[in-house]
């Protein structure tokens, strides 16, 4: 087996609240190839975000990783000081995030911004970085980047904004690209257009992606492996085919019967019941035991752990031999 | 017109951008009356020399207490002086005064506001200390550290600013703290940027426009305040004509010459109502959402 380059084990991360202590990722192990797609699956609040925060190793004030460990390039992103974090974020983890409207800053031009990583990571003067700030925009497809680097945020669309972030986190050439939403806040063209721009540059880069998102049909369209978050943990890992064709997990299977399809026209459409439970009044047992159709008595008691079904597909789940209801 | 304020906007040439602003003052009428008043006593003060008809300082004890005439547009004070000269020279005075404060409280205000709004643990701390100094009521605050360090043009900047900067920084950290949030500060920080960076070239540019109207407002307060204090004999030493000085000298004769004590009154009260004025204005000009109501 190939060494992994990111490797994440057990990771806890909790946020300390005026409420109390909450674990907003509990126990949470996977890890990416080089060069490989992963995407991170789940509803809003089930940990995806948090698990990008922890990666980077930029949680917010209330935000500790009590547990486990991170290794990028076999050593272990925890023990690193600040400094030192400073160096690998942007050049060799980047991140885009999902609201292009509001992830560049205002006062600047795009040309700065992007010149901005590479004169950080580089020391290179501000016109060399400005030159290759051009040739960032240009990979990225962006129409006149000689003229466009002039120009202030705002006075682009959503989707350009979102290429100058994608411009922005590949500047450095970076090992993995975090990628947190990049398409919910965008129309669906655009969205595609963003896509193919992604699979373009990875092919072209060879950067592995963790692709966070809740939308299946991007994660079909992108990734190779899945992981489903559910309450903060992961419930379901294995390749995309055998996520869309095999899942175990019940809460996966809630998720595909959701996608609404050409067939069931005028249907209503599929539903899980009930929402995500609070962070701080975690069900005992299985946290997804009050909204599963497929409840066992076990599964009110014992929180279950993730099992090996073949070498690469790990469910959560203490009724994985049922039979499936339609 | 705002076809044409829309073409404008959409341009990222300087020049056009330094016309829209432009635009943008001279509709707002009281940001742009406060403008032209301010930088009229600007010039006022600084060709003081040439449009004074004589030095401030000039006695002519026999020309004690007279009422305004084509001589003395202002009248003479009780050592015969002549009080336009002397208002003249006084813009000076509160003019230097009010950018000195400025400066110190904004550089003052920027470093505090920045450190308490970013850092957490600093937050507490800083803003308790700068609350113990709001707490006293500015004035007397003013005179007692005036009484400490004695009345010099110097001490009377630091007496303002001590007062003063505590605002500033306040008004930096609001801002900090609502700025520090947006994703943009993230995203920097996801690029690798340190602290420094990140406060200033992310966080500052992002608070400038709270910061300049507070300076506004602040200049106001200090010209108001150093009149007070040199009306209270403890501002400015009395051989410099302030407007205090002068109104403060007034204050003896106000039955017989009135008008040493008006000119100056009017002074300070035109200097600090096209301050507001600019400064009220400049606010509604630098806060899109209302700028797009008056759209």
């Amino acid at each position: 087996m190939v060494k992994a380059l990111l490797e994440v084990k057990n990771l806890r991360t909790e946020f300390h609240t005026e409420e109390g202590v909450f674990p907003a990722l509990d126990d949470i192990s996977f890890s990416l190839n080089a060069g490989e797609t992963l995407g991170l699956v789940g509803e809003s609040g089930c940990g995806k975000s948090v698990t990008a925060l922890s990666i980077m190793r930029l949680l917010p004030y209330a935000g500790r990783i009590t547990r486990g460990s991170i290794y990028f390039d076999g050593q272990n992103l925890l023990k690193k000081n600040e400094k030192e974090m400073r160096k690998i974020r942007g050049r060799r983890l980047s991140m885009i995030f999902q609201e292009p409207m509001t992830s560049l800053n205002p006062v600047y031009t795009i040309g700065d911004q992007v010149a901005e990583v590479i004169m950080i990571h580089r020391n290179t003067s501000k016109k060399e970085a400005l030159a290759q700030a051009v040739k960032a925009l240009e990979m990225v497809m962006i129409p006149m980047p000689e003229s466009k680097i002039k120009e202030y945020p705002h006075q682009l669309s959503g989707g350009m904004r979102q290429r100058v972030m994608i411009a922005m986190a590949l500047a450095c050439n970076p090992e993995i690209l975090i990628a947190d939403e990049p398409t919910t806040a965008l129309d669906v063209t655009i969205q595609a257009q963003i896509i193919n721009l992604m699979l373009k540059l990875k092919e072209e880069l060879g950067t592995a992606i963790i692709l966070i998102t809740h939308d299946l049909g991007v994660v079909a369209e992108m990734a190779q492996r899945v992981a489903v978050m559910y309450a903060g943990k992961i419930v379901e890992m294995a390749d995309v085919q055998t996520i869309f064709e095999g899942a175990l997990n019940p809460y996966t299977e809630g998720l595909l019967k959701s996608i609404p399809s050409i067939e069931q026209e005028g249907k209503k459409l599929h539903v899980i019941k009930g929402s995500v439970p609070h962070p701080l009044h975690m069900p005992q047992g299985c946290s997804f035991h009050p909204r599963c159709p497929y409840v066992i008595d076990k599964c009110r008691e014992v929180p279950p752990g993730l099992i090996n079904v073949s070498a690469t597909h790990y469910v959560c789940c203490w009724n994985i031999n049922r039979e499936v209801k339609q | 017109m705002p076809q044409v304020e829309v073409v404008l906007a959409a341009s990222p040439k300087k020049n056009n951008q330094v016309r829209y602003w432009f635009k943008l003052l001279t509709r707002n009428k009281s940001a742009f009356v406060g403008a032209v008043i301010f930088i009229a006593l600007i010039l006022v003060a600084v060709f003081a020399p040439l449009i004074a008809p004589y030095a401030p300082n000039d006695m002519d004890p026999g020309k004690r207490l007279q009422p305004m005439s084509d001589e003395h547009y202002f009248g003479t004070d009780g050592f015969g002086r002549d009080v336009f000269s002397r208002v003249i020279y006084g813009t000076q005075v509160s003019l230097g005064v009010g950018t000195s404060v400025v400066l110190v409280t904004t550089v003052v205000g920027i470093i505090l506001g920045l450190l308490s709004g970013y850092y957490r643990f600093l937050d507490n701390i800083l803003m308790r200390i700068l609350d113990g100094l709001m707490a006293f009521p500015a004035i007397i605050l003013q005179i007692a550290i005036m009484a400490v360090l004695g009345a010099r043009f110097i001490n009377v900047v630091i007496a303002l600013a001590i007062v003063y900067s505590p605002r500033m920084a306040r008004v930096v950290r609001s801002a900090v703290l609502v700025q520090k949030e947006q994703q943009y500060i993230e995203a920097a920080r996801s690029i690798g940027a340190n602290d420094l960076r990140i406060n200033l070239f992310h966080l500052l540019p992002n608070c400038m426009a709270p910061i300049i109207i507070q300076a506004t407002m602040i200049f106001a307060y200090s010209v108001l305040a150093e009149a007070s204090l040199s009306f209270l004999g403890v501002g400015v030493p009395p051989e410099i004509p302030s407007w205090g000085n002068i109104l403060e000298e007034g204050r003896v004769f106000i039955r017989r010459a009135p008008w040493m004590i008006t000119f100056p009154g009017i002074a300070i009260a035109t200097c600090v109502l096209a301050l507001n004025m600019f400064g009220d204005g400049l606010r509604d000009i630098l806060d899109p959402k209302i700028r797009k109501k008056q759209n």
